[in-house]
C-alpha cells in the first residue's frame, strides 16, 4: 500500500450528502476482477451523458459538463470535499479503488460510512471528518485552484490563509497509513497468539473447531 | 448497573489481542465468499504465497452475478461468466466449498448461510458484502467488509476491528394488520435515518422483534446497515433455537447440547437501557404499511401518506436532497403514495426472499392476475432449498397463475448485476434494501416495500393500503 504522509493538493467540492458506494462506481464495474482499472468510470453515472459498460473507452463519451469533477478548474483534484455519510451503502472496495485510481488521496467529510471509512485506510487515502460548520467554511472557501496541505504525522491541514484545522485519526491507522505497511503481515506478527487463542476456545465451543 | 449487552459478549469472546489504541485482532468464526468482492483477495494471496489460515471456516457462492432463467445455458456475460468462474477456480486451487449454480443449495449468500446452519449464533461472521448484518438475526456478530478485510480474514482469520458503540431499538407493543418485519426495519430507518446507527452496533428488541420468526429478523438485521450500523443483533430464544436444529453446519449431538447452554446466555443482561449508549423506542402499533418514495431508505413514509414536499424542509442539504430525489424519481410533492403506478415488481433479495415471504405473497394473490400495466412481476427465491420448498406447497403455481414469472435464485434485480434490471424511468416496487440511484437498472425507480406490499401493487397497478384490505 502506498504510505500517506503529506499532500498539498488542489480541492474538488461535490455538494451533496449521503453519496453512496453505487454512484461512486455503479454495480456493472464491479464484474472485473482486477484491483485497478476503476478511474474511468468513478461517479459514473452522474459524470457522463450516456450509460456506462465495463471495458467501455471513456475518452469519447459525452460529458456532464455540469458535474464538478468534470469542471476545468478541478482537474488534477486530489482532495474530494464533501458532506455527510460519504461512502454509505455497499461494501465494495471498488469505491475507493476508483477514488484512488482516478487520483484522490484525501477526502473531507463530516462524517462517512463506517465499511468505506474502513475501506479507505487499506488503500492510502486518508479520509478526514471535520466538525459540519469546518466543512462549511471550506465549502465556501474551495472555488478555483484552492489547495490544501494536509500532514498526517501533525493531523493539521493547513488552509491557503494559512489557517491550521487539526484532525484526528486513530493511532493504530495513523502509524499503518504513514509507513503504508501491509494489515496482513502485521496480523501475523500475532500468529502465536491467534493459535493459543483457537485452543483455548476449542476447549469451550468444540462445535466450531470440527474442521474436516 | 453492572452487566453486559449481547454486543460486548460477542465481542468479548472473540478478541486475540488488544492494541493500544483499543483496536483489537478479532476472532472469525465463518466467512462467506461471493463472486464480486473476493477475486482480488484470492490474487492478493497468490501474489504473497499465503495459505487460507483454516479453509474450511470459508464457505463459497455465486449469487450476484447469476441469472435467474435458463442456468442450463450458462451466463450469457462474458465478464459475468468470468467472474463466477474465476471464484470456481479460486475455490478450487484453495479447498474452499463452494455450492455452484447446479447445487441445490445454491442461493444469496446470506440465505444460504443460515439455511445451512453454516452460519450460527455466538460465531463472527464476515463477508464482502454489506447485507451480512443479516445474520446478527441469530445473535452473531457480523458485518460486512471490504475486499482486502476478505484477504486478512483468509489469511489470519482474524480482523482488525475496533469496539462499536452500544444502540438499543426497541420495537414495543404489537404490530397491526399489514405490518411485517420490512416495514418495522424500513419504519426505524425513517426515524433514525441511514447514518443513525453509524458508530453503532445495533441489537433490536422488545416484543415486536422477539415475536418475529428467524425470517423476519433477519429482514431486520438485514437493514441493519441501511441505517448505518455495520452489525444488527437479536438476542437467542427458543425460536433461534429451534430454527437451528437439524441444520446440515448445525452441531450434533453432545456438541448441539452443549452449543444450545452457550448461546442461551447469548441476550444483554437487561434491556431497561442501562447498558447502551443509545437507546431508541417505538411503538410498534404506531408503524403502518412502508414504501419508499426517494433515493435512500430513510425516504420513506407510510402507504397512506403523500410524498413530501421540499418547501417545508428548513435544512437546506435536506431540501436539495429531497429536490433531487423528487427528480430522479418523477415524483410530484404532496402526490399520494397509493397512485404512485408501478412498471415492474421485484419479490427477492437477501431481504425478503425466504419462504415466509414467498408465502406472504402468494396468499396476497391467490386467484388473482397481474395488472395489465405492470410490464413484470419477477419472484425470485432466495436459494435452490426454498424454490423446491415453495414447489412442493404450490405456491409457485399460483404465482404462475398471476402472470408472475417464477425464477431461479440469485441477487437479481437487487442490483441488476445479471441481465434482470429496470429500464429508465421506470417505476419497481421492490422486497429489496436500496433504492440508490440507478441500483435497478440505469435510471431506473426503486420503492422499497414488504413483500405483501409488493404483491398487492403487482394485482392493482399502484400501491394499495394492505392494512385497510386486512390483508
Amino acid at each position: 500500500m502506498r504510505a500517506f504522509t503529506t499532500l498539498t493538493a488542489l480541492v474538488v467540492p461535490l455538494d451533496r450528502a449521503n453519496i453512496d458506494t453505487d454512484a461512486i462506481i455503479p454495480k456493472q464495474f464491479l464484474k472485473s476482477i482486477r484491483r485497478v482499472g476503476f478511474g474511468p468510470y468513478l461517479f459514473d453515472e452522474w459524470r457522463y451523458l450516456d450509460r456506462g459498460e465495463p471495458e467501455m473507452d471513456c475518452s469519447n463519451r459525452p460529458l456532464n459538463k455540469d458535474f464538478v469533477l468534470n469542471k476545468p478548474q478541478y482537474q488534477g483534484a486530489q482532495i474530494l470535499l464533501t458532506r455527510e455519510n460519504f461512502g454509505c451503502g455497499s461494501s465494495r472496495e471498488h469505491a475507493p479503488w476508483a477514488l484512488e485510481d482516478y487520483g484522490f488521496r484525501a477526502i473531507i467529510a463530516p462524517s462517512f460510512a463506517d465499511i468505506f471509512f474502513n475501506n479507505c485506510f487499506k488503500n492510502g487515502i486518508l479520509p478526514i471528518v471535520l466538525a459540519a460548520e469546518t466543512v462549511d467554511q471550506l465549502f465556501k472557501e474551495a472555488v478555483d485552484g484552492y489547495r490544501l496541505t494536509i500532514d498526517l504525522q501533525t493531523q493539521v491541514i493547513t488552509t491557503p490563509s494559512g489557517q491550521n484545522i487539526a484532525f484526528k485519526v486513530d493511532e493504530n491507522r495513523r502509524y499503518r497509513l504513514l509507513n503504508g505497511l501491509d494489515d496482513i503481515a502485521l496480523s501475523l506478527q500475532h500468529a502465536d497468539k491467534i493459535k493459543a487463542y483457537e485452543a483455548e476456545r476449542a476447549k469451550r465451543a468444540p462445535w466450531l473447531f470440527k474442521d474436516a | 448497573m453492572a452487566g453486559k449487552t449481547l454486543y460486548d459478549k460477542l465481542w468479548d469472546d472473540h478478541v486475540v489481542h488488544t492494541e493500544d489504541d483499543g483496536s483489537c485482532l478479532i476472532y472469525i468464526d465463518r466467512q462467506l465468499l461471493h463472486e464480486v468482492t473476493s477475486p482480488q483477495a484470492f490474487d492478493g494471496l497468490r501474489l504473497a504465497h499465503r495459505q487460507p489460515w483454516r479453509i474450511a471456516r470459508n464457505l463459497a457462492v455465486a449469487d450476484h452475478n447469476v441469472p435467474t432463467t435458463d442456468r442450463d445455458k450458462g451466463i450469457a456475460d462474458p465478464v459475468s461468466r468470468l467472474q463466477v468462474e474465476t471464484l470456481e477456480n479460486n475455490c478450487r486451487e484453495f479447498g474452499i466449498t463452494e455450492f455452484d449454480m447446479a447445487d441445490i443449495r445454491q442461493g444469496i449468500v446470506h440465505v444460504v448461510g443460515p439455511e445451512q446452519g453454516a452460519t450460527l449464533p455466538g460465531m463472527t461472521v464476515v463477508c464482502g458484502d454489506s447485507h451480512t448484518s443479516t445474520h446478527g438475526a441469530s445473535a452473531a456478530l457480523a458485518f460486512g467488509i471490504g475486499t482486502s478485510e476478505v484477504e486478512h480474514a483468509l489469511a489470519t482469520q482474524c480482523l482488525v476491528q475496533k469496539k462499536a458503540k452500544n444502540m438499543l431499538i426497541k420495537v414495543n407493543g404489537k404490530t397491526g394488520p399489514g405490518v411485517t418485519a420490512k416495514d418495522i426495519v424500513l419504519a426505524i430507518i425513517g426515524q433514525i435515518g441511514t447514518a443513525g446507527g453509524t458508530g453503532y452496533t445495533i441489537e433490536f428488541g422488545g416484543d415486536a422483534i422477539w415475536s418475529l420468526s428467524m425470517e423476519g429478523r433477519m429482514t431486520v438485521c438485514n437493514m441493519a446497515i441501511e441505517a448505518g450500523a455495520r452489525a444488527g443483533l437479536i438476542a437467542v430464544d427458543d425460536i433461534t433455537i429451534d430454527y437451528y436444529q437439524g441444520r446440515p453446519y448445525s452441531p450434533k449431538g453432545d456438541d448441539w447440547n452443549m452449543a444450545v447452554r452457550y448461546w442461551q446466555n447469548l441476550r444483554s443482561d437487561s434491556y431497561t437501557g442501562d447498558l447502551f449508549d443509545k437507546v431508541i423506542e417505538i411503538d410498534a402499533a404506531g408503524i403502518k404499511p412502508q414504501v419508499s418514495w426517494g433515493t435512500s431508505p430513510e425516504m420513506v413514509v407510510a402507504v397512506d401518506a403523500n410524498v413530501p414536499d421540499p418547501a417545508r424542509e428548513a435544512d437546506p442539504v435536506k431540501r436539495q436532497s429531497i429536490e433531487r430525489a423528487l427528480q430522479y424519481m418523477g415524483l410530484q410533492a404532496g402526490q399520494k403514495i397509493t397512485d404512485i403506478k408501478l412498471d415492474k415488481v421485484f419479490i427477492g433479495s437477501c431481504t425478503n426472499s425466504r419462504i415466509e415471504d414467498l408465502r406472504a405473497a402468494a396468499a396476497v394473490i391467490k386467484g388473482r392476475k397481474k395488472a395489465a400495466s405492470v410490464k413484470q412481476v419477477l419472484i425470485v427465491p432466495g436459494s435452490g432449498l426454498i424454490k423446491q420448498q415453495a414447489e412442493a406447497e404450490g405456491l409457485d403455481k399460483i404465482f404462475i397463475a398471476a402472470d408472475f414469472e417464477w425464477r431461479d435464485p440469485g441477487c437479481s434485480m437487487c442490483l441488476a448485476m445479471n441481465a434482470d434490471r429496470l429500464e429508465a424511468g421506470e417505476h419497481c416496487a421492490s422486497t429489496s434494501n436500496r433504492n440508490f440511484e440507478g441500483r435497478q437498472g440505469y435510471g431506473g425507480r426503486t420503492h422499497l416495500v414488504s413483500p405483501a406490499m409488493a404483491a398487492a401493487a403487482a394485482i392493482a397497478g399502484h400501491f394499495v393500503n394492505i392494512a385497510e384490505q386486512g390483508a
